[in-house]
């Protein structure tokens, strides 16, 4: 059918076998998520609309707390870098890399190097990369990319995995897990000795102190910070919190709300680059504070969306993403935060992804379960109208128009005569309806008996009795 | 506030909320120049178009008197996302008082009248689909509790409770496959229990995933929680 919007092509033509894998995988971890806080809060809820407030209050004040981001770490002897956008934040990377030397990199999980595609232009200039995150390992052997924020691979088996391995050389084909983490394993060690390099991003970065506080469940940033002379962090300046004391709140509530753990395995926080009596640890320590076009989101009327502190947790929820599967939001972001974040950061291209707001049935348990309550739903339907008004891109594809709708719903008179013709539903076979919205709606659903106005008759009578 | 879709497929519903108000001892009004709350325009991201139907409906519904609604969707459009659509408008004080006497039928009937007790009696099982825009709202536990007091009604846990139905008004058409896959999902964990009656707060996601029902041929009774709570007290005999 010529009116599908993508996402919905995208669902349909979707392999049996990676949509069990997405859709297992998004089930159990809202599961685990839900146990996990049910179990540890009384009113996990509370916790939830705390942690919001907190990031509402540092967003509201990021100038503020950007400088003293800044101050306090140069204090501890990092350098801070801003980039105002993908194209300079790659620069910044480049160039501290040329500055120091360096070859070759390591680096741990970033949705944002995804997001300014910094692997691609890294390599294009000369530069070795190595993703040290297993999933992010595969989807680079693989040339694929991430189908979610946290567990990027969650639309991979192991059978594929091994065959991946197999063709690169890292051994026999063998699909048993511990055998390809252990073969990976193996292989990084020595990537890790080898590099000049360590990249990370930064989940908190802490404006008082100006601590970087790093998840991972590998310990993998920790590997990638070990044995080179450089550490570069790379951050969205959206990931800013007031100080150290609000950490308590966000790392109980990242490991709880995207896996169901009560704490990521490995909780890091860096303080900055190797101190004079410390034997180990880069000696240069490089932040890069990227804005690429956070600045605008924050001025439009979608800014909650900066909340997000990227624990999947609406992906694995919402029943649109369980069908269609990450890749289907063809962005970085994908699922509810995606559909809000992707065509907002897409600045004019804004028009290209203006359908994902329509994926959603605007059910709202993306905004029951975020840790930091974006009301997710609210801001789909600013960018419906948005799109709408701009007449963008694809977004009304397959939306029926309801101008003539709004008028006979403002004409009372109108309304009443509607009720009265639409009868004659009742006498022609409503498959024969030869409207698409209508086609579509019978393609899968009997429409009810009409019976306009009968209700109004009854309550007539029953009031004059 | 009759919904649109009650004027004009679901009769029996409203009838029922009135027969359910009315058994509490409230008057009921029917503004006749009722039509719709605007929601179907909303949510397809048609804010102007929904906007001049709530226009029509500030009109319909003026005074102080509360707004009963059997759906918890119209009620939220009302008392939520009017506002949103209202933002930068100069009545929107006008639409924020009218959500701000609106309510979900049993949300009314619970914590609005105080009624926590239903003296009725329905010798059934039942499963429930809390439909989305209860979501937040005190509607699914004032449910709840209505339900839990029918004398002879067991209502069986659903599995995926949180899990939408795929609705989603323009949704459901625009993308048909999801909208499916989500429905039948819904009517399996709905119908696995194997109860008497299927249940909703919202005859928008029954006119869904009922007509998905009907399409299959699955035969479980449906009923609007309205038509619960007054066939249980016809049962009880005290209407």
């Amino acid at each position: 059918m010529k009116s599908l919007q993508k996402i919905d092509i995208a669902a349909r033509d979707l392999s049996e076998e990676v949509h069990d894998a997405n859709f297992i995988g998004a089930k159990m971890k809202s599961e685990r998520r839900y146990a996990a806080l049910e179990r540890d809060y009384a009113d996990p809820d509370k916790l939830r609309e705390t942690a919001g407030l907190i990031k509402q209050h540092t967003l509201e004040n990021l100038d503020t707390y950007l400088e003293k981001a800044e101050a306090a770490l140069q204090r501890n002897g990092a350098k801070v870098h801003f980039a105002v956008d993908d194209e300079r934040a790659k620069q910044v990377v480049l160039d501290i890399m040329n500055e120091h030397g360096c070859k070759s990199m390591v680096k741990s999980k970033s949705m944002l190097t995804e997001e300014i595609h910094l692997l691609d232009f890294l390599e294009k200039n000369g530069k070795e990369v190595v993703e040290t995150d297993l999933g992010e390992f595969i989807l680079q052997i693989d040339h694929d990319h991430p189908s979610h924020i946290v567990t990027p691979i969650v639309h991979k088996n192991r059978r594929g995995i091994a065959k991946s391995f197999e063709r690169e050389g890292l051994g026999d084909y063998n699909d048993d897990p511990e055998t390809i983490t252990r073969r990976a394993r193996k292989f990084l060690r020595q990537k890790y000795l080898d590099a000049d390099v360590g990249l990370t991003g930064a989940n908190f970065v802490s404006a008082e102190s100006g601590r970087i506080a790093l998840v991972t469940n590998e310990g993998n940033a920790r590997f990638c910070m070990a044995a080179n002379k450089v550490h570069i962090a790379i951050v969205g300046i959206e990931k800013l919190v007031p100080s150290d004391r609000e950490l308590g709140v966000f790392l109980n509530l990242i490991g709880r709300s995207g896996t169901g753990q009560q704490l990521t395995v490995y909780n890091q926080f860096i303080g900055g680059p190797k101190s004079a009596g410390q034997p180990h640890g880069p000696e240069h320590m490089h932040v890069i504070f990227v804005d690429n076009r956070r600045s605008e989101v924050l001025a439009s009327d979608c800014r909650e969306i900066l909340r997000c502190i990227r624990c999947g947790a609406c992906l694995n929820v919402c029943p649109v993403y369980r069908q269609s599967g990450g890749h289907a939001y063809r962005s970085v972001y994908p699922g509810p935060v995606g559909a809000v974040l992707s065509p907002l950061l897409a600045g004019n291209r804004f028009p290209e992804l203006a359908d994902l707001p329509k994926a959603s049935s605007l059910c709202g348990a993306c905004n029951e379960v975020c840790p930091v309550n974006i009301p997710i739903p609210d801001l789909l339907l600013r960018l419906r109208d948005k799109a709408k008004r701009e007449k963008a891109g694809d977004a009304m594809k397959g939306t029926p128009d309801l101008t003539m709708w709004a008028v006979l719903c403002s004409q009372p008179t109108m309304w009443k005569t509607a009720l009265k013709m639409g009868h004659t539903m009742n006498y022609i076979p409503t498959e024969m309806i030869p409207h698409p919205s209508a086609m579509s709606w019978q393609s899968q659903r009997k429409l009810p008996k009409f019976e306009g106005g009968k209700f109004r008759k009854w309550f007539k009578n029953h009031k004059s009795n | 506030m009759t919904t649109c879709l009650c004027d004009a497929f679901y009769a029996d519903v409203a009838q029922a909320s009135v027969e359910v108000l009315e058994y509490l001892g409230c008057d009921i009004e029917l503004p006749d120049g009722q039509t719709c709350c605007g929601q179907p325009a909303f949510n397809a991201g048609d804010w102007a178009s929904a906007r001049k139907v709530l226009r029509s409906a500030l009109k319909t519904f003026p005074g102080d008197k509360p707004i009963v609604v059997p759906s918890g969707s119209c009620a939220a459009m009302v008392f939520h996302g009017a506002l949103l659509a209202f933002e930068k408008e100069t009545d929107l004080p006008e639409v924020k008082a009218l959500g701000g006497r609106t309510w979900e039928l049993v949300d009314f009937i619970v914590h609005g009248l105080g009624i926590t007790e239903w003296p009725g009696k329905l010798d059934a099982k039942l499963t429930f689909h809390r439909s989305c825009h209860l979501r937040g709202s005190e509607s699914p536990q004032a449910i709840s509790t209505l339900l839990a007091s029918i004398e002879g009604l067991e209502v069986l846990p659903i599995d995926e409770v949180e899990q939408c139905c795929g609705f989603g008004g323009t949704f459901a058409v625009a993308f048909p496959n999801v909208s499916k896959s989500m429905g039948e999902l819904k009517v399996e964990n709905l119908t696995k229990p194997e109860p008497d009656i299927v249940a909703a707060a919202d005859m928008g996601c029954m006119m869904h995933f009922g007509g998905m029902m009907d399409k299959k041929g699955i035969e479980t009774k449906r009923m609007h929680i309205a038509q619960v709570l007054r066939d249980s007290l016809k049962n009880a005999g005290k209407i």
